[in-house]
């Protein structure tokens, strides 16, 4: 509205009013991606790499960043238990992982760290041990046998990993899994999308979307932009920017709270749900679940419990010293399912939204890029639509 | 290598205490860090890391970096750029500070 306004009053006063112009005029690009965590900045990178004019908008430090707080786990074991679509793609993402790292890696010279020679889950109860079997063997037939896993006994498992204590029953086992540095794997795909001509705005919050004749105008605290497409990658945000254009993706936080140890020496070759030892020597034990709302701190009991944990797999951790504890909120669908939605009714808007940003980082870039662009359109991609979440309101 | 550039410990006489660092005796101002100290004694190597071997010392100095990890009177790994020195502390500089966890161990 501001925006019309000047534009009147210079052309009114087109020889007195000298604005500055190039804060004025509308910037615009192919595609908009707002949101800047691993899933807009993944997509972004895959627009990028087609060759399209990309900007990223995105916010503050301060905003809730699940991209900047979370665990580092590339994984499949488990997920798509109930629903095929999910554990195809789940399976998919790591089979393109090694791909995708190595472009990452020539194109910015960062080296992400991946590693991904297997991921453990363990299991300290044998009501967990036998609820866990009953999963592995969904998702293995779901995938018609492409997602390989085993189930270790004590006895398998301390023949795999000395280390671990007696009050372990056994564990799950996938070749599939695996992990990374988070942090480095956002600026690594950050800078490939730069390196390609692609825009990262900090500090540039989307206040409102609004749906054109012929694209999108987006209101920011900085600026007015406008694109052809518009791809919403806001994490918690999303239901908010959706609502702007008639979609309706519903979104809550589950808070996960992880601590880091000092540097330890080389012991855990594998990653597990519960602990993985980080490529410079720091153990981080996480797996945690609450339904706190906003608040992304951390509470004495849960890292108590975590820590204990950590010890009853493996005792010989418990003269290990923590040097920092954090809480972040991951985004959760109300099915736990990522959603990439395509609205039908403002053709060009796009909603993706995911707890998975670092698992299914290449396919972001890869299939969920080219499906934006209007290129081909993975088969899988109409499972994870919105229209799930679509209920009459009278 | 090392200089005080603090005015007070410049231009006054310092107050000097006697503490012990891999069990010699050595004197040092009161009132500063262990890492302080041990810099004002020309060390800057307090420790390896456990994973690549390198020297590791003090780079923050504000207790963020947990780069300057020794073992002061038996607990090891603590920062030494958070704790002050006084008379009688022990302070032992490790070549790898968690040799004991999981060095051998082979997957």
């Amino acid at each position: 509205m501001a925006l019309q306004a000047l534009k009147t009053d210079i052309n009114l006063n087109n020889n007195v009013y000298k604005p500055k112009f190039n804060s004025l005029v509308k910037k615009s690009f192919d595609t908009i991606v707002i949101g800047g965590g691993l899933v807009g900045s993944a997509v972004a990178c895959g627009i990028a790499r087609k060759g399209l004019s990309v900007a990223i908008l995105d916010g503050g430090d301060r905003d809730y960043r699940a991209s900047r707080g979370n665990f580092g786990l590339v994984w499949v074991q488990g997920k798509g238990a109930d629903y095929a679509p999910y554990a195809k793609w789940s399976g998919l993402a790591s089979k393109h992982y090694s791909l995708f790292e190595q472009g990452l890696k020539e194109a910015t010279g960062i080296n992400v760290g991946l590693s991904q020679n297997g991921g453990f889950d363990f299991c300290l109860t044998e009501e967990e041990w036998d609820e866990r079997l009953v999963e592995m063997a969904a998702v293995s037939r779901h995938t018609h046998g492409e997602f390989k896993y085993q189930m270790l006994d004590y006895v398998e498992l301390k023949q795999l990993m000395p280390p671990i204590s007696d009050e372990v029953v056994g564990a799950s086992y996938s070749p599939h899994d695996g992990h990374l540095n988070p942090l480095y794997l956002l600026r690594g795909l950050q800078n490939w999308t730069q390196s390609l001509g692609g825009v990262y705005l900090p500090e540039t919050k989307a206040i409102s979307i609004r749906a054109l004749k012929r694209g999108f105008d987006i209101s920011t605290s900085n600026a007015v932009y406008h694109s052809e497409k518009v791809v919403l990658c806001g994490g918690l945000d999303n239901q908010r920017l959706t609502r702007d254009l008639d979609m309706f993706i519903p979104i809550h936080s589950v808070r996960g709270q992880l601590l880091v140890s000092e540097r330890v020496a080389p012991f855990l070759t594998h990653p597990s749900l519960q602990i993985r030892q980080t490529d410079e020597g720091s153990l981080q034990i996480g797996d945690s679940h609450e339904v706190v709302g906003l608040n992304d701190g951390t509470t004495l009991d849960v890292m108590a419990k975590m820590a204990r944990r950590a010890v009853t797999i493996f005792p010989h951790l418990s003269s290990v010293k923590l040097n920092r504890a954090w809480g972040a909120l991951r985004v959760m669908t109300p099915d736990g399912l990522p959603v990439y939605h395509h609205s039908e009714q403002h053709p060009g808007a796009f909603a993706l939204s995911c707890h998975s940003g670092v698992s299914l980082a290449a396919l972001h870039a890869g299939f969920i890029a080219d499906w934006i662009v209007g290129e081909e359109t993975h088969p899988l991609i109409s499972d994870f639509s919105g229209d799930r979440f679509d209920v009459p309101i009278n | 290598m090392f200089q005080l550039i603090s005015p007070s410990l410049v231009d006054e006489p310092v107050d000097l205490i006697e503490i012990s660092i891999n069990q010699s005796q050595m004197s040092v101002p009161s009132a500063i860090s262990v890492a302080a100290a041990l810099l004002y004694l020309e060390n800057a190597v307090f420790r390896e890391s456990p994973v690549s071997q390198s020297p590791r010392g003090p780079y923050c100095m504000m207790g963020v970096c947990f780069e300057c990890l020794v073992e002061i009177d038996g607990e090891r790994n603590q920062r030494a750029c958070q704790i002050e020195v006084y008379p009688g502390m022990q302070v032992v500089i490790e070549s790898t500070t968690s040799s004991s966890i999981g060095a051998e161990e082979e997957l």
